[in-house]
């Protein structure tokens, strides 16, 4: 069970008070009318998946109730950085 | 007989003897003694029969490395455990234990014809043969390889015992309490760290306890450690499996020790999260592999020493040690001195330091240097050993009846390994040790490979002059793998450690390979002529021992497994008989049948008394949210498929949910409570999900709104009362509201007060009568159905459940999402298309609809059936096609969503997704059911009162 | 290649079994191939077998970044079956179920196909109304589901608690009983012989490190750790790790990478006589030939190459087997380990050609990938040889998700009310 850190609580808390919602910095095009079939099953469909660095959101949901980034590294599962939603990438 | 208990010494408590069984035949031990222990006091060497060849097995260990002593202990009913290793069964009076693999006797065992044909049933030889003819393998080939295979027999009966679960933090967390483990928690016990030290044994001590030397150190230092305020100490705990970030599971045992059972758990499951973790595993000594290393009898020289020193039980009255490394002759020493013969110590080594020769002639210890055990005489135990140079001359009988093996040792390194942390080659061990740590976790002790073992030499198996390839030598006990099965599995092209691992079954028995694996590897690294760290190394997998299924459970048994969710109104519910079913975590009431009503006439009743006169519902579980803030009414508009802006507050709206991928998720009524204040409703199972949805686009992509979500799920009770009384019943007890039809319209609501209670009453139907949805604070749910009950009696109230309500509402046809649609239809196969906003820019799923496939013709669409016979009502999920006489596979053009008997029409109703069904009005299409055919009119959805005069009134 | 049988068993016993070759040859990298396969697990390398007996393709390397058959194909719970709702699937599953019955003889090789029947069973009315649209479908379809009261199912496997008492009472159930399980080693090691038997190179410890695309965009071959490898036709079939891949060839999927746990109990006499699974409580179950009850947990939350899960999803999963099975209470964890299982948007495979001329794909099966093993490598294969895919995997093309023509079976098995 990881450890994770809630930027909005600032305090590392067990997983099971989270819940995993995906990558992150996938913002909903503002006009989604304006795209192509293609551009928008990417948006819906697309993830980056690597092997390494990802940023991916998680919610306290049994805690602060916040959705926030964080970069993990997929082959240790060890996070880099957790940050609050709306900060620059990392 | 060979093995014997020693007049004095060990750890046991001699003014505390304990009568057990084993096989029917009684015996005693001493409090302290395992039941290994115990038997080999009483001289029994006999404990199983392994898993393939039906080998007659001892003890090869003396701890939870032992792969062949399985042992069923049964305790009463529903208390049988199987696979349980005799050197970790503590005794109590009374115990009960049997061996297992053998039929009609562990003696005189019929599956040991498989050790004669041990010739046809190499490595993977499964694989190779079974298959001729065909037909044999389902009905003898296999049942037969599943009837020879398993160890002891599972559990008959449901298991009385109950399991704990716990959560422990803490600074340091050690793994084992032998010296490495007390000598790091003496170290942290004078600092201000919450220290947890956990140790799988009865006592702890580890090592300690196999050395009187050091008794008093440990009787001091277990003082201390227990005085100081900052150290838990757990034993009979395993620290079974390192998980991420510092989080180990372990299973402490609590009764099975015990003669008394008492009411307490019997093994409760610690979650313990650690700053830092030390592990003190310590090593676990590998025998040698030779032919015969496996007669009851041959065993860890290691082990012989527990049972020496701890136990006070020598293991013959004259013990040979084979060895390969100084631990071995110190063994013999340690057994010289307490008094037991010592046959001889034959070592493969051509020299050993000379000191050790001292010490063997002081002790008279006779020596073979440069020898090996070529064969092992004796079938259920030890009679004498064959030895030999190593060059094969100087073959001579070595009487005996127990010889030692000490072949080296392999630290500990299974939670290392769990937890990630890489792993190094140590040449002078022929083992891996830890390497660089992936957790905040060191290694102390022997585990840590660094520990003082002495010289000795690395070998795969002992020079014979015997021919390898007709030899059984074992490398893995349990599972009867060989070195020649090792052998083959290279010679046919296995070369990967994994692959030889799974060919031959090697380390995946009970034990997963504690005493075997590094040999299985040196075997094949010769055989392939490969350094063992080009061959690799198998995963070690948790859990480190075996742990039981009830204690991984926990506390999740029964009514635990997951909370039932109840409404305010269901102690009224279940005191007035009704039937419940389960939908998402909640229990609904279904029906609620009087005397002699089976589920059929409970529901027409119901159904006849909401249209003609009251029903009273219990919708409490719909899902609740208040949503609240100036931008309120634009995050519904941007979440919902219809338009928010202009619904004046006082006014209801149905609103559809879709995901970004155009499928409905959810529906339900919502109201407007005031410019900046909505109360929504969700369905049942959808609460949670759209209240997280809601929360996602609210806070990631919306931010900008300033308006806050409350799940109220909880706090509001729901009452529906529906039909053309409703009014009647309702009207004396509300004040501050205006029921008239004028004052209060169909999809409407009012603030006011029931009963003297503040309520949200809203003005919606889901069954096409006149209807109320009264909200009011949960805690008043029950008294306000109660008295609703009192003032409708006169009216003929009648409570209904979940299937009245489905009738109900798909005579009007009315979807319920999750039922009539399922996650792959859209507002317009649905037939709502008419709740999308066809002004509004976007809203959430809006650009999916124009996908090609979702604008495509043909799509499945929601329409009405009516069967031609009218007393046939269709099975949900039955499948609709256009010609009933096509052959299979057939062209489906639908199935059946919903289907009932309507007790309004007087015949059977049904909702239907069917491909362009929308322009089928009025054509037949079929129901093909096993053995008939149901033919039925495609219809429109609504089947009752479609001008709606009833709902409106 | 040696035939397999009783009596070579008996022949080669007779010379203390010196004399068996090796079952596959651990070949090395040829400059180039007719066709290269990416990931030696039972896909794969069916996929080569069947490019070779079926199509006569027989100059084709599997390459393998580890050792055959060692990620996902000796991972998992081995069930194998076909009762899926939608056509596409149905075909799609049923076209394995029949290659695996007779795979063992074709082979010459016991894969252990056991049709032993797999029991799905129902806990609610939702449940009772989306199996009885399975198994309404299926019978149309031709492939084998039948209905059992909860008394049938007990008949059926016998450990399995029916109390109406329970958390989440048994109401009845799904049988195919032509499902089971299969022996997952053997099914790769089968198709790796029998395809190095056609001449098909196996060459194991081998990573991709790049697709090599022409001037037109073509696939001209696959960089490997021991060189480039030319090849105008490469298939990858390469599980969790598939998204990686055809990143390599520049291509973005629509795919995440999760742990998936399984893990086994110490072996017991024969106590449980089919497959058991339930989609409500969250856990399935079967009794291998050795012994070990065998039990399937739901995957990690988050996305990982780890091969590392979580403690919670096990105890999770085991709560879940001791409320359906509650005998079982005292049994044992032997053993557990984690997968990394590729999960498309609709949890359907994508099988196929790709937008890369000359590049196929066969991935995204998630969580029930080893039923399909021969199936889809039949299907890769013909896709390969004629450079257009079979009717039955048509519909698993990538263009869906732009389209919206999803193959959706867990939505259509959605939660409700």
């Amino acid at each position: 069970m990881l450890l994770i850190h809630c930027p909005y609580c600032d305090e590392q808390r067990a997983e099971i008070e989270f819940a995993y919602a995906g990558e992150a910095h996938i913002a909903r095009p503002p006009d989604p009318s304006a795209l192509s079939d293609e551009d928008w099953s990417r948006y819906l469909f697309i993830r980056s998946n690597p092997r390494g660095r990802h940023h991916e959101r998680w919610r306290h949901i049994h805690g602060c109730g916040r959705f926030f980034n964080a970069v993990r590294d997929t082959v240790t599962d060890t996070f880099e950085a957790t940050y609050k939603a709306g900060e620059p990438r990392r | 007989m060979s093995g014997f208990r020693l007049d004095r010494g060990g750890r046991v408590d001699r003014t505390r003897p304990i009568g057990f069984s084993f096989d029917g035949a009684t015996y005693r031990g001493f409090a302290g003694d395992t039941l290994a222990s115990a038997l080999l006091a009483n001289g029994v060497m006999l404990f199983g029969r392994s898993f393939k060849y039906h080998r007659p097995r001892g003890l090869l260990g003396a701890g939870s490395e032992e792969p062949n002593a399985l042992i069923s202990v049964s305790r009463g009913p529903g208390r049988h455990t199987p696979n349980q290793r005799a050197t970790a069964i503590e005794i109590y009076e009374g115990l009960t234990a049997t061996s297992q693999n053998r039929w009609p006797s562990l003696k005189t065992d019929l599956g040991a014809i498989n050790d004669r044909l041990g010739m046809f049933l190499p490595a993977g030889f499964y694989n190779k043969t079974f298959m001729w003819p065909r037909s044999f393998w389902d009905k003898l080939y296999e049942p037969l390889i599943r009837r020879a295979a398993g160890l002891g027999e599972a559990p008959s009966e449901e298991d009385p015992d109950h399991y704990g679960a716990t959560y422990a933090h803490c600074d340091l967390l050690i793994v084992g309490a032998g010296p490495a483990g007390i000598d790091a928690a003496l170290e942290a016990s004078g600092t201000a760290k919450r220290v947890i030290l956990i140790d799988e044994q009865d006592e702890p001590g580890g090592g300690a306890l196999d050395d009187p030397a050091l008794w008093s150190w440990l009787s001091e230092s277990l003082k201390d450690l227990a005085a100081a305020p900052n150290v838990t100490m757990l034993s009979r705990t395993t620290a079974f499996g390192y998980y991420h970030d510092n989080f180990i599971g372990a299973v402490e045992r609590l009764t099975d020790h015990s003669a008394e059972i008492g009411s307490g758990p019997r093994e409760k499951l610690w979650r313990i999260r650690a700053a830092e973790v030390i592990l003190a595993q310590g090593a676990i000594e590998r025998p040698l592999v030779f032919a015969g290393n496996d007669v009851p009898g041959v065993m860890l020289a290691s082990a012989a020493r527990t049972y020496l020193h701890r136990y006070a039980v020598a293991v013959g009255r004259s013990v040979a040690v084979m060895a390969a490394q100084d631990s071995g002759w110190r063994d013999a020493f340690a057994h010289a001195r307490a008094g037991v013969n010592i046959a001889a110590i034959v070592e493969v080594r051509e020299t050993v330091t000379p000191a050790l020769l001292d010490e063997a002639q002081a002790l008279g210890i006779a020596v073979q240097l440069g020898h090996s055990v070529i064969e092992v005489h004796g079938r259920h135990a030890v009679k004498d050993v064959t030895t030999a140079r190593n060059d094969g001359t100087a073959v001579n009988r070595l009487t005996c009846d127990a010889l030692l093996m000490a072949g080296g040792w392999t630290p500990s390194v299974h939670l290392w390994s769990h937890s990630k942390g890489t792993l190094a080659w140590d040449e002078a061990l022929g083992a891996y040790v830890p390497d660089r740590a992936n957790e905040n976790v060191r290694c102390v002790g022997a585990c840590s490979g660094t520990w003082n073992f002495g010289s000795g030499m690395v070998i795969d198996r002992l020079p014979t002059p015997r021919n390898q390839a007709k030899i059984k030598a074992f490398v893995d006990f349990q599972n009867d793998v060989t070195a020649k099965d090792i052998d083959l599995a290279v010679r046919e092209g296995f070369k990967s450690i994994e692959h030889i691992k799974r060919y031959t079954t090697t380390g995946m028995a009970t034990d997963q390979g504690k005493t075997s694996n590094l040999n299985g590897l040196q075997i094949a690294s010769k055989a392939l002529g490969r350094h063992a760290t080009e061959v690799g190394l198998t995963t070690f997998r948790p859990p480190y021992t075996p742990q039981t299924f009830g204690a991984l459970a926990g506390h999740a048994q029964g009514a635990l497994f997951q909370p039932i969710r109840k409404t305010p109104i269901d102690g009224w519910a279940e005191e007035n008989g009704a039937v419940f079913e389960l939908v998402a975590q909640w229990r609904r009431a279904r029906y609620f049948p009087q005397a002699g009503e089976d589920m059929h006439a409970a529901v027409n009743r119901e159904c006849r008394a909401v249209r003609s006169a009251v029903g009273i519902f219990d919708a409490s579980t719909l899902g609740k949210i208040e949503v609240v803030g100036p931008d309120a009414a634009e995050f519904l508009n941007r979440m919902y498929t219809n338009p928010w802006k202009a619904l004046e507050p006082g006014r209801c709206r149905y609103g559809l949910l879709l995901r970004e991928d155009g499928f409905i998720t959810d529906d339900g009524v919502s109201a407007r409570l005031a410019r900046d204040r909505f109360h929504l409703t969700t369905t049942t199972g959808g609460a949670a999900r759209v209240l997280n949805m809601m929360e996602d686009y609210l806070q990631t992509e919306w931010p900008e709104l300033d308006v806050w979500l409350t799940s109220t799920t909880e706090q509001w009770a729901v009452i529906a009362l529906q039909g053309p009384l409703a009014r009647q019943v309702l009207e004396p007890l509300v004040e501050g509201i205006d029921l008239s039809p004028e004052a209060f319209p169909h999809m409407a609501i009012r603030e006011g007060t029931i009963c003297g209670v503040p309520t949200r009453l809203f003005r919606v139907s889901f069954t096409g009568e006149l209807g109320f949805e009264i909200n009011v604070p949960a805690a008043y749910g029950r008294a306000l159905w109660e008295r609703l009950m009192d003032v409708g009696a006169a009216f003929g109230i009648t409570p209904y459940g979940t299937e009245a309500m489905h009738v109900l509402r798909a005579e009007k046809g009315f979807v319920i999402v999750g039922q009539d649609t399922d996650g792959t239809v859209t507002p317009d196969d649905a037939g709502l298309d008419w709740a999308v906003g066809k002004k509004k820019s976007d809203f959430v799923g809006k650009r999916s609809l124009s996908r090609p496939d979702i604008v495509a013709e043909g799509r499945k669409q929601l329409v009405g059936l009516l069967t031609d016979d009218p007393a046939v009502v269709l099975e949900e999920g039955a499948q609709i096609v256009a010609d009933p006489d096509q052959p299979i596979p057939m062209t489906m053009i639908g199935h059946v969503t919903s289907a009932y008997w309507s007790e309004a029409l007087g015949r059977s109703i049904a909702l239907a997704l069917v491909a362009g069904g929308r322009q089928r009005m009025g054509e037949v299409l079929y129901v093909p059911m096993p053995g008939t055919v149901i033919s039925t009119k495609v219809s429109g959805t609504v089947f009752y009162d479609p001008e709606g005069a009833r709902l409106n009134g | 290649m040696t035939r397999f049988s009783a009596f070579s068993l008996f022949a080669k016993a007779l010379g203390g079994h010196q004399s068996w070759p090796e079952q596959w040859p651990d070949a090395s990298p040829k400059p180039g191939y007719d066709a290269i396969i990416v990931g030696a697990g039972g896909h794969g390398l069916g996929a080569a077998y069947y490019l070779a007996k079926k199509y006569g393709i027989t100059n084709v390397a599997v390459i393998e970044k580890g050792w055959l058959g060692g990620g996902n194909t000796g991972r998992n719970t081995t069930i194998i079956r076909s009762n899926y709702l939608y056509d596409e699937s149905a075909h799609l599953y049923d076209h394995a179920l029949k290659l695996w019955d007779g795979l063992s003889q074709e082979l010459n090789y016991n894969t252990m196909y056991s049709k032993r029947g797999v029991m799905m069973l129902a806990h609610n009315v939702h449940d009772v109304q989306s199996f009885k649209r399975h198994i309404h479908a299926n019978r149309l379809n031709g492939v084998d589901n039948e209905w059992l009261t909860a008394e049938q199912a007990k008949e059926y496997c016998p450990p399995l608690s029916i109390s109406p008492d329970a958390r989440h009472p048994v109401l009845g159930a799904a049988l195919q009983r032509r499902g089971g399980t299969a022996r997952h080693d053997s099914v790769a090691w089968g198709y790796a012989r029998a395809a190095a038997a056609l001449g098909v190179d196996i060459i194991q410890n081998c990573a991709a490190t790049g697709i090599r695309r022409g001037a037109n965009g073509a696939v001209e071959g696959v960089e490997t750790e021991r060189g480039f490898i030319a090849s105008k036709r490469v298939g990858v079939s390469a599980a969790g790790h598939s998204s990686v891949i055809m990143q390599m060839a520049g291509l973005d999927f629509p795919l995440e990478s999760y742990p998936l746990q399984a893990l086994v109990s110490e072996p017991v006499k024969p106590v449980f006589p089919c497959v058991v699974m339930s989609n409500t409580v969250h856990a399935y179950m079967s009794q291998s030939d050795k012994g070990e009850l065998v039990i399937g947990a739901g995957t990690d939350q988050y996305v990982s190459y780890s091969q590392r899960g979580a403690l919670h999803i096990v105890e999770h999963t085991l709560a879940a087997i001791c409320e359906i099975f509650p005998i079982f209470r005292r049994m044992r964890m032997l053993r557990s380990w984690g997968g990394i299982v590729d999960v498309t948007p609709d949890r359907s495979p994508i099988l196929g050609k790709t937008p890369v001329p000359g590049l196929y794909v066969n991935c995204g099966w998630g969580t029930g990938g080893f039923k399909a093993t021969p199936g889809a490598a039949d299907l890769l294969a013909y896709t390969m040889a004629k450079d257009e895919p079979h009717p039955i995997n048509a519909p698993y093309n990538l263009d869906r998700f732009r389209t919206g023509r999803l193959i959706d079976e867990a939505a259509a098995a959605a939660v409700a009310h």
